[in-house]
């Protein structure tokens, strides 16, 4: 073998070892075993401690309100969402006791009235509604029911009357233009109140022979608004004048 | 000589089936019992994350801004309480009828949102709950200069808090602003999907304690699920589709406005 080969060859080896040692002192254990991380990594990720029990922690020691919640109207809201977390109560119950949010301000968190929450969703305004009792003087969080039957249309759906009563239609009843069964109030969500249906119901009011008050707006029901039903340009709530 | 010794043996061999079949039906019914004990440990050890691929889909019509899921977060993760750290967060948008649309996340939105001034002028109004959208295609991953971030084999992007060396590329780099610089460690921290819950069965925090259900949890590579009914029947959208970087996070009934 040529000497100068000899050299070239030493200087390889020593670089080649060199890269190999450099690397194991600097490439962290267990790199690359699964992609371009430590698996190490992902194992300190796995071992974070957990806070939130879940929801089926709580059954086997309170079966009686897991039971009733479960059927009630807040059967979607989570204990741990009012409780709060609850994996340390699952393991020494007596020593880690989970609060219970019993003052006013927390359940106008979700029912406070806001515009941006989306409609239909239960809200109070938090200074009317009888102001200074907390909220569990009334209603049960476990079974969340109105403590009787409401009797006006706002009680639950706040976000139309407060928007009717500055509309030009304040002066309508809800019942006006919905005919609502009694059991409505009772199973809301079973028996459903009606809705117009036609032009003509708009029109007993608004045509331009209706038998109703002069200074009410009135419109050509064979020409205004074309092939669209007036509530598909108006809302009723409060219609746009403009 | 055999029918002898048999004999004595034939009720002792009753005996015990007969105990074993007590034994064996008292198994039965202490199985699920057993199972749900040791689920924790039990699951970790056969947990493949190929058989999963983790994804999150959020229905904006159902939030009520209650800001449950940004507490929920925070205690579970040990988010600092300082609000400018957040692994997840709601945003409120207004949209004007002149056009401008304003958004606001007063401390993520922890304690809820003061009332919108004024009724006059206003559009419509909506709060969409933001999060790490896991990407499959991670700009922060990719700028990385020590691979202390990646993706998991399930789907969901991580930070090896150990071997991040706090240089804020990857905050810089995500587009949706998921990351925050931890002050306390002074590494880079986000979202996580909750890991460490999901690969022992639970649900994500923030999904858990949703009260109105807008935050739905799964995994893609199941079709009986509830993200797979969601992916299926709703239409979804992911935020900023133009930069390619193919979210895990669904958005149904998603505004045009929200960016």
């Amino acid at each position: 073998m040529p000497q100068q080969l000899t050299r070239v060859l030493i200087v390889f080896v020593v670089l080649v070892s060199a890269l190999v040692v450099a690397r194991h002192f600097l490439i962290p254990k267990t790199f690359g075993e699964k992609g371009h991380y430590r698996t190490a990594g992902l194992e300190a990720v796995v071992k974070q401690p957990i806070h939130y029990a879940g929801r089926e922690a709580c059954t086997p020691c309170h079966p009686e309100i897991v039971e009733t919640h479960r059927k009630a109207r807040h059967q979607t809201v989570a204990c741990e969402v009012c409780h709060g977390p609850a994996a340390a109560h699952t393991e020494a119950p007596t020593e880690n006791r989970l609060p219970a949010p019993r003052e006013r301000g927390y359940c106008p968190l979700c029912h406070g009235y806001d515009l941006s929450r989306p409609t239909g969703f239960p809200q109070i305004d938090p200074v009317a509604h009888n102001p200074l009792k907390a909220c569990i003087s009334c209603h049960n969080p476990h079974q969340p029911e109105p403590p009787h039957v409401p009797e006006e249309c706002r009680a639950c759906h706040g976000q139309i009357a407060r928007t009717k009563a500055v509309s030009p239609h304040v002066l309508l009843p809800c019942t006006r233009c919905h005919n609502t069964p009694v059991q409505h109030k009772i199973t809301p969500r079973t028996v459903l109140p009606d809705k117009p249906r036609t032009r003509e119901f708009c029109g007993s009011c608004h045509a331009e022979g209706a038998p109703s008050p002069k200074e009410i707006r009135r419109v050509d029901l064979q020409t205004h608004g074309g092939r669209y039903l007036c509530w598909q340009c108006h809302y009723p709530h409060s219609p746009e004048l403009d | 000589m055999n029918e002898k010794r048999l004999q004595p043996e034939a009720p002792v061999e009753e005996e015990i089936s007969e105990e074993r079949r007590a034994f064996l039906r008292a198994c039965a019914l202490g199985a699920p019992f057993l199972l749900g004990a040791f689920r924790g440990e039990a699951a970790e050890a056969p947990y493949n994350p190929h058989e999963h691929l983790y994804a999150m889909g959020v229905d904006v019509e159902r939030c009520i801004g209650c800001g449950r899921c940004v507490e929920a977060c925070k205690r579970e993760n040990d988010v600092p309480r300082e609000p400018y750290y957040f692994r997840t967060w709601v945003e409120r948008y207004v949209v004007m009828t002149q056009g401008e649309t304003a958004v606001d996340s007063p401390n993520g939105g922890i304690a809820g949102f003061p009332a919108v001034g004024g009724e006059r002028g206003l559009l419509r109004t909506f709060f969409v709950p933001k999060l790490c959208n896991h990407c499959a295609n991670p700009p922060c991953v990719q700028v990385c200069p020590v691979g202390a971030t990646f993706s998991t084999e399930d789907g969901v992007v991580l930070v090896d808090k150990d071997y991040c060396i706090g240089c804020r590329y990857c905050i810089q780099a995500c587009p949706y602003g998921a990351r925050y610089f931890d002050p306390r460690s002074r590494t880079a921290d986000k979202c996580t999907f909750c890991y460490h819950r999901v690969v022992r069965g639970l649900l994500p925090a923030c999904v858990e304690v949703c009260p109105t259900g807008a935050r739905v949890f799964g995994d893609l590579r199941q079709r009986s699920s509830p993200l797979g009914r969601f992916t299926r029947l709703t239409k979804i959208q992911v935020l900023k589709p133009h930069l390619n970087t193919e979210p895990k996070v669904f958005y149904a009934n998603l505004d045009g406005e929200v960016r």
